[in-house]
Order: structure tokens, then sequence, then C-alpha cells
């Protein structure tokens, strides 16, 4: 059975409830899991899980995660910064510029269909290149850290692609208490 | 005319163990070819040891137990013996064992000594020849009776195979509990059979890929600790833990030296991960590789003059060799797929890996030159090999599609006589512990 289960360790874990409860209405209209950030209602007008435009303050983590969008999706063994996830960090940036005084921390997965060892450098790249993207649109890089956990810290749990492609995501979790 | 005691070096089995008789060795009628690949198991009756509480039957049933999973032996069913005064004193009626087609024949006896100790004999006979091949003694204390049990198992392998027993050895291993997204890992070691389970960790903290020091009193592994991910060192005997090095990044990926002296691993740098050796005593590090890729998975041959790795600087993951200094990077898998978690043998004559094919993951070998490919196992995710001792057969985990989590698994070189490994939970990342000379 198909199981989304909450992300890890985060200080939004309560935005991620919210964030998650709408990828899960999502699905109940689809046949396969969304794989990017705006369809999981993670980059639009949140609305269906209670944390829309009106109910997160801006320059909250809340609003972060929900209007901007916290998570990008990778392609199978790719660190590439795919179109979607460009317009997601594009946002990040403007965000991150605008409330200055967060720093980042950007996480790394992958997916669990590699070895461990490979994941680990693979969700490290992934991290990396997200960071650099971001730096590249003007947040500072010493603002921003990278740690990857690889394989390690799913949030889709089922043994098919539907749960894999959100899996292959790098996560920017927001650390200093900016307001 | 006895053999010299072997001292064996555990402190905690303070044993000494001695021939029982005095042949030289005796040439043996029944003997296991298990260089080919099809193997019929050799019949044998191993007899409950004599003892006054039941620590004999529980002796013999670790040695019966070891010897089946080997799937080169077939024990017999207790029930047909026909002689049931079996004494490690007298020479057993080789007529009521022929006959019950058992070619080889064990007993053994446990009995207290004076000072707690228990000794613990025991004799292997050829049924056919009528001749013993083997006797030995051990004295350990009584809470290390699996211990001797599998010593003598060991030794019977060994006396009818030719090849060194691997019953005597434990695994390191990562214990995993709790959700698939917020599993809880743990260092845990046991005995190869799985018995004597104990942790390492307690949790808090992510572990990943533990693996032993040659002396099998270190293991070398990942934690994500406070700050960034790093590899560690831990002390078994004291629980001392320290992290190796201080490298400007995550470090993963660990592995011993052949010698103890180093431990080999990948240190991340911006997208890249490249392999670094570091001596444990003058902290030196060497890099041995330096490309725009992921190299990681280290591991040194048995002779400590090459290292396999894998890199994915040609697209996907693939094998390479290079020397121990960096030298003569060399690709050497070229099937269809890609391959990852190279370990080579004890014997040096192969490398087992993982490899990504058609959607399926699977456990294979290969020589180091990349010839001779053969895959063992096949399914929805295989991963990690980690050879016994003896260099025969490979321990790795499985994690069965819609399962909860992953088991660990042996298997034969042969490909044959897969057998699940029991924990108390779910179980990866394996790792054989050396044999102690």
């Amino acid at each position: 059975m198909r199981r989304i289960a909450l992300g890890a360790h985060s200080r939004i874990a309560l935005a991620l409830v919210a964030a998650l409860a709408v990828s899960a209405c999502a699905n109940k209209n689809k046949n396969g899991l969304p794989d990017n950030a705006s369809e999981l209602g993670l980059g639009g007008a949140g609305g269906a899980g209670g944390y829309g435009r009106g109910n997160a303050a801006p320059g909250t983590a809340q609003d972060f995660t929900v209007n901007v969008g916290d998570r990008i999706f990778f392609d199978t063994d790719s660190s590439s910064i795919r179109a979607d996830a460009q317009q997601t960090l594009t946002r990040q940036a403007q965000w991150l510029n605008q409330y200055p005084n967060y720093s980042i921390t950007v996480e790394g997965h992958a997916d669990e269909r590699g070895t461990r060892e490979y994941n680990i450098a693979l969700g490290a790249r992934r991290a990396a290149a997200t960071r650099d993207y971001l730096a590249q649109q003007g947040v500072p890089s010493n603002r921003m850290r990278t740690i990857s956990y690889g394989k390690e810290r799913p949030v889709a749990v089922c043994d098919d692609i539907s749960c894999w492609s959100q899996n292959r995501r790098a996560v920017t979790v927001l650390n200093g208490a900016g307001s | 005319m006895m053999k010299t005691c072997k001292t064996l070096a555990a402190a905690v089995l303070m044993a000494t163990g001695g021939a029982l008789v005095a042949a030289s060795p005796a040439l043996a009628v029944i003997e296991l070819d298990v260089t080919k690949g099809n193997v019929q198991p050799l019949p044998i009756a191993i007899g409950d040891f004599q003892s006054r509480d039941g620590i004999g039957a529980k002796i013999s049933a670790v040695v019966t137990a070891d010897l089946k999973r080997s799937g080169l032996f077939a024990p017999i069913d207790p029930a047909a013996f026909i002689q049931k005064d079996l004494s490690p004193d007298a020479t057993p009626n080789f007529a009521d064992w022929t006959v019950i087609n058992a070619q080889a024949l064990v007993s053994g006896r446990v009995s207290p000594e004076a000072d707690g100790r228990l000794r613990v004999e025991f004799r292997l006979w050829d049924t056919f020849a009528g001749q013993q091949l083997d006797g030995q003694q051990f004295y350990a204390n009584p809470e290390n009776w699996r211990r001797v049990a599998h010593i003598i198992a060991d030794a019977i392998y060994e006396r009818l195979t030719g090849e060194k027993g691997y019953f005597d050895t434990r695994v390191v291993y990562v214990d995993e509990t709790g959700s698939k997204s917020q599993r809880v890992k743990r260092l845990a070691i046991m005995d190869q059979d799985g018995a004597n389970v104990r942790y390492l960790t307690k949790g808090g903290d992510l572990v990943l890929t533990p693996r032993f020091s040659p002396n099998r009193q270190e293991v070398t592994y990942m934690s994500f600790g406070n700050a960034e991910p790093r590899v560690y060192l831990l002390q078994l005997e004291t629980g001392q833990r320290e992290v190796v090095g201080n490298f400007p990044g995550m470090t993963f990926s660990p592995r011993f030296s052949p010698d103890g002296q180093k431990v080999i691993m990948s240190l991340q740098q911006e997208a890249n991960s490249n392999i670094y050796a570091m001596d444990l005593r003058s902290r030196a590090t060497t890099r041995l590789t330096n490309t725009a890729a992921i190299d990681t998975s280290p591991c040194y041959s048995p002779d400590g003059q090459r290292i396999v790795f894998e890199s994915d600087r040609g697209g996907r993951p693939q094998l390479y060799v290079m020397n121990a200094d960096g030298s003569g990077q060399t690709r050497i898998s070229f099937g269809d797929g890609s391959y990852s978690t190279p370990v080579w043998s004890p014997r040096g004559d192969l490398i087992a890996f993982t490899k990504q094919s058609g959607g399926q993951f699977q456990i294979g070998v290969m020589r180091p030159d990349g010839s001779g490919e053969r895959i063992l196992t096949s399914g929805f995710h295989n991963e990690g090999p980690t050879w016994a001792p003896n260099g025969r057969v490979l321990m790795f985990f499985r994690d069965a599609q819609g399962s909860g989590g992953p088991q660990l698994y042996s298997i034969d070189l042969t490909g044959r006589n897969e057998q699940k490994i029991g924990t108390p939970s779910y179980a990866s990342d394996p790792a054989w512990s050396p044999s102690l000379e």
C-alpha cells in the first residue's frame, strides 16, 4: 500500500504535515503521485491543507514551506536542476534574499534504488548543485550548508516509482529563526 | 605424542586444545571436494556430547547447525542412530554407522573441571575406513560453550573439506527499527549464526557501513553525529569512539587495510567524492583518486597491494582497480548495468559486488581482472556482500519488495545454499569478521 510518512527531523514538521496532506489529497485524483513541488502543493497556493497564503505569516517557516516550496526533485541518478526545480529555487532565493536572517541547510536525498555508499555521495552532489543554484541567485554562500542523507530518510515509503521520484530530492531547511 | 597446544587468542576462551590421539594424520577415505560446483552434502552423524546437565546436547546442536548451514554436510537424524552408547573413550561400532550411511561420525563429552571451567573433547571418525580423523579437547568458561561448539565445527569442517572453517566468527551489522522514513539504526554485533546479539550504539545517531579491523578489536563506520557525518573508529573492548582524521568535509564508506594500519574512505568535496587513505598512527592522509565523479566503496586486496572501488566517472557506477598508491586506475566491470560495493575475497581470487541490471539488484562475483562474472542471486533488492574469512560464503542484505525492511542472508560461492540469518529486527550492512589465526 502507498503510504506517506512525515519528513525527517525538521523544525517545520507542522508545515510539512500540512504540505503532505495536500499531496495526499492530490493522490486521490491521480493515478501516480505528483513528482514536482507545485503538484505537491508546496509551490503554489496551498489551500487544501489549511496553510494557504492567508494562514502562513510572511517570513515564517510555514510561509517558506507552503508558499515558496522547500524541496525540488531530481531524475534517477541525476543531480541536474530540472526546469520545474529552477522555478522553485528561484522563488526560494527571492524569499531568502527578502528574509536575510535565515541560514539554511540543504539536505540532499536519494531514492532507495541505489547502493548505500553511492547514494550518500549522490545526495551530497544534489545538495551541492542546489546550493550552487541558490548562490547564483544571490543567496550568500555563508548562509548555506549542505548535508547528505543518501537513501536513509525517504519521505514516501512504497516500493515503486511513485515513491522513488519523491525521495530523489533536495530540501531547503531553515535554520535561523528570522522573524 | 601430543600436538602442540594451540592457544586461542581471545581471552574469553582460556583454553588449550590438544590432540586426543597420537596418530599422524590418517589417510582419509572420505573427502569432500568443495571446488566443484555441485557438492553432494556429506552424511555425518553427530552424537550428543556426553554431559551431566544437558550442555553436551546443546554443544552438539550448535555443531550440527553450523555444519548443516554450510550446505556441505547432511547431518543424520539421531533417531536413526543404532549405537546409543557413543563415547569418546571407545572406538565406535563402525558397522552401526556405515549401515545408516554415516560417512563421518562425531562423538564428544563435556566434563566440569575443579576450577569451574568445562573440559570439552571430541573425536571425528571416518566410519568406512574405521579410523579417527581428529580429536581435540578444549577448556573454557561455561558461558563460552557456544564458542567451543563453533571451534569444534570449524575443526570438523577443515578436516573434511581441506578448507578453513568460518564458524568461530562474528558479524557486525546495522540493526534497524522504526518506520522506513524515521529508521533508527544501531550498530550490532553477533556470532555468524545470529546468536549473542549485542548493540554497540544506542540509536541516537544514524550509523552506516560498519567494518571490522583485521584483529577484530575495532570497527570503523560512518555516523551522523551532531555536525558533519564522519567516519568513526570504535574500540570493541572499551567502547571508546573517535573521529577518523580531520577532513574538511563528510567522510564515508570506510574500510581497514589488511595490516590494520590504515583506514581507506571517501571524502566529499563539493559535488565529488574521492578516495583517501589515512595512516592511523601517523595520521598522514594520502589522496588516491582525483576525478570530477563519485569514487567510493574502496576495498584493499588481501595483500594490500591493490584497491578495488566504484566510480561513476564513466557515467554509471562501475568497478575499478588501482594500485595502493592510486596509480594505474583501470575499469574492470563492463557488463550490462551498474556495479557497486566491491569487496575483495580474503583469498584474493574474486571480487564480490552489487549489480543493478534490468531493475534487479544482484550479488555477483568476478575475477580481479573483470573476467568470469557470475551472478549468485538476483531480486528486487540485494546489496552489500561481505566475505566469510575462508572466501567460500558471502553474506548480504535483502529488502524484498513490499517487505518492511532488510534482512541478512548468506549464500555459497556456487550460488546455492541461500540461508537467512535470523536477527531480532531488520538488519543491513553486514561485515563478516576475519578469523582469528
